[in-house]
């Protein structure tokens, strides 16, 4: 057998492919190959190590060293120097692993410092397109448990120990759902996956199929064991090219290794699982629309009751787990319940896997101990906000959340307490505002995506949301009247209470907290017709300051619409009436004589 | 079809072959990789202690390269740094030597004294 002397490993997530990762890795084939050296380093292709922000990212092991934004250029480099000569590349390495002189391991760094890794615990270190990989860290080796110690009372036994809620937003206890669908006795059965990640500026899902797709498999054959089920789904959606292409190729291996199919290592058990790809309705992320969806009909919700666990895929008792709840199995199976129920706090356990996104130093992807406060992620983990702008608020759980403004800042990532400040846990994206962040514009935002997305069969959400977004384009356009505010909380009201599925009924929730917390912002934009972070262009005004103007009439030159007239040396004027607002003559005016307001 | 015997098999092969990938607290063996090394014959040194470090599945010892160590006329060199002790200098090392000092100085903590750069000039 072949032991390399050296790894190295290349992201080949989402992010980082697109910032040409493969190119980087090619080139370490190459020259690894041209230098001799195939024999003694490894190059692998790994899922995300969530630091995006500095990606392409490569780590060379046993040195450990974090290179950052590697360019297919630096490889040469890289490799004469580090895989030969055994002299790290310093000045490609993580400014933050270099002090003074000494490369600090990757567990003190701030950005994973505070995390702790359960779901994401494969990614960035196996081969998510080899199956030996993931069986050496222990894979396989719970449903290997599963089947030849415990019953199906004991799996759902022990996955309610666990406290272990679900992960794709609403936190239903995973082990109930278990129950439900066991106690339903039915001749079929299905487990089936939610990967139809559809917020905007969420990827924890697929960071999780990309780096460890048999970690889904193993606890979806888990699930089925403890069900009944001998078939299970996933759905995910097409956007995820290179998540659709590992899951195929890990249930390839798997059936082809037993572990999946008839009989699986020779206990009798049965499970098999089949792909189906979404065609990127957000609605679809709805447990009840994704099962229509996969029975081939159109992604529309259904009235519940009946509950997928009664009634669900064809009529037939229905798990439906989302992809990160899946990737905790596992190790509660192995570890105990227990260990899980360990972890975090009362009533919410283990851990949560965040997409930091946004006006975020550290893009990227963090799993924190659930209870960690805001603030930690914020500053300790994102980096806080760029350019020392100060932080407005963060939105958590997408379009159906809310916003957790600058002084909740202490408040602990926790299921109940994000949802008693008005926002909720969510499937896990939390987008950074900062100062120069609108909350009416940001609000505007979501509502629009929820308008676009609206399946259109109940009325509340179709004529509602567009409603609602017309108000808000309306106040944004600074043709705001008194009362809109009033409108726009009873509109929400209605709506809350009266759509049919929780797309519908979480829609208004970005307008009531922003109302809740910067209700300041729409009075301002109603009534004194003024964007306060300066966002709302329609609200904006580029005036020359006469004092500070010296006539120099560089702003004319440059302003594209040719709205600032004016003498040489006396001070310019600038049409309000004819302005765009790009605000290039503030950018030229070497006088800084341009002011918004 | 795997069974679960089988499974195992490739749990523990891989295992061995993927170990190299996380942090380590352990005693370091730095084998001297500049050209001087190289020239010297440090790459055959440099596997045969992958290969000795593995095959006792020893999981705490690094093996690393670093750069030019400074007295050429002896490479090649390897440096034990063993947690808490003085870094040790065997010179002129060759694969045949390597045996010996992982199984008495990295696994055992007695440095092979005969192979260190101290007992050159004697």
């Amino acid at each position: 057998m072949e032991i390399f002397r050296s790894h190295v490993l290349i992201c080949a997530g989402t992010g980082c492919t697109s910032s040409r990762s493969d190119n980087v890795a090619k080139a370490f084939e190459r020259l690894i190959k041209e230098e001799g050296l195939e024999r003694e380093v490894k190059v692998v292709r790994t899922g995300c190590f969530g630091l995006c922000e500095v990606g392409p990212i490569v780590i060379i092991y046993p040195e450990g060293a974090f290179y950052s934004r590697v360019d297919e250029k630096d490889v040469e480099e890289i490799v004469k120097e580090h895989l030969v000569k055994g002299r790290i590349v310093k000045r490609l390495l993580y400014e933050e692993t270099l002090e003074k002189d000494n490369i600090k391991s990757l567990n003190q760094v701030d950005f994973y410092k505070k995390q702790m890794r359960v779901a994401l615990r494969n990614c960035g270190v196996i081969d998510p397109e080899n199956i030996d990989e993931y069986i050496a860290m222990d894979g396989y080796k719970a449903i290997q448990k599963v089947l030849t110690e415990m019953t199906p009372e004991k799996v759902i036994e022990e996955v309610k120990k666990s406290g272990l809620r679900g992960r794709g937003g609403a936190g239903f206890p995973t082990g109930m759902k278990w129950q439900f669908a066991y106690n339903s006795k039915d001749d079929k059965k299905y487990v089936c996956c939610n990967a139809d990640e559809g917020d905007p500026g969420a990827f924890m899902d697929r960071s999780v199929l990309e780096g460890d797709p048999h970690s889904v498999l193993e606890a979806m054959a888990i699930a089925g064991y403890a069900i009944g089920s001998d078939q299970g789904y996933i759905y995910v959606r097409a956007e995820y090219p290179i998540a659709v292409k590992r899951l195929q190729i890990a249930i390839n291996q798997a059936r082809e290794y037993g572990l999946l199919g008839e009989n699986i290592l020779g206990t009798g058990f049965s499970f098999d699982i089949d792909l189906k790809i979404g065609a990127g309705a957000f609605v679809c992320g709805e447990e009840t629309a994704l099962l229509n969806s996969i029975e081939g009909k159109r992604g529309e919700p259904r009235p519940r009751p009946p509950f997928p666990a009664v009634k669900g895929l064809w009529q037939k008792p229905t798990i439906l787990n989302n992809v990160e709840t899946y990737a905790n199995i596992c190790q509660i199976i192995i570890k105990g319940g227990d260990w899980f129920g360990s972890i975090g706090t009362e009533r919410s356990k283990g851990t949560k896997v965040f997409a930091l996104g946004g006006k975020i130093n550290n893009t990227g992807l963090v799993e924190i101990p659930m209870g960690t406060t805001v603030r930690d992620v914020i500053y300790e983990i994102g980096g806080g906000c760029p350019n020392g702008k100060a932080f407005k608020a963060v939105q958590t759980g997408g379009p159906s959340g809310g916003c957790i403004p600058a002084e909740l800042i202490d408040t602990p990532i926790e299921y109940d307490t994000l949802v008693q400040i008005g926002s909720m846990m969510g499937s896990g994206g939390m987008i950074v505002m900062d100062e120069d962040n609108c909350m009416v514009d940001i609000a505007r935002f979501f509502l629009d995506f929820t308008c676009d997305e609206s399946c259109g069969k109940c009325t509340p959400c179709r004529e509602g949301t567009r409603r609602m977004l017309e108000i808000l384009e309306k106040i944004t356009e600074g043709k705001g009247e008194e009362g809109d505010i009033d409108k726009l909380e009873s509109l929400a009201k209605n709506i809350k209470a009266s759509a049919l599925c929780a797309l519908g009924q979480t829609s208004p929730n970005p307008i009531l907290s922003t109302l809740r917390y910067f209700r300041h912002e729409y009075e301002a934009h109603i009534i004194d017709k003024k964007c306060p972070a300066g966002v709302c262009t329609a609200l904006l005004q580029y005036v020359i300051d006469e004092d500070k103007c010296k006539g120099c009439g560089i702003c004319a030159k440059n302003c594209p619409a040719n709205c600032i007239s004016g003498k040489a040396k006396t001070p310019y004027v600038i049409d309000q009436d004819k302005c765009i607002k790009c605000g290039t003559c503030q950018e030229k005016c070497p006088f800084g004589a341009i002011t918004r307001r | 079809m795997k069974t679960i015997q089988e499974l195992e098999e490739i749990r523990n092969r891989t295992l061995e072959k993927i170990s190299i990938r996380k942090e380590r607290q352990g005693t370091r063996v730095v084998v001297g990789m500049a050209t001087c090394g190289i020239a010297a014959g440090a790459r055959p040194v440099l596997l045969s202690f992958v290969e000795e470090v593995n095959k006792r599945k020893l999981q705490d010892v690094l093996v690393s390269q670093t750069g030019c160590i400074g007295v050429c006329e002896y490479e090649p060199i390897v440096e034990v740094y063993r947690p808490g002790e003085e870094k040790v200098t065997y010179v002129r090392m060759t694969p045949e030597k390597v045996g010996k000092i992982v199984a008495e100085h990295v696994v055992n903590g007695k440095a092979v004294t005969e192979y260190t750069i101290g007992s050159i000039d004697k």
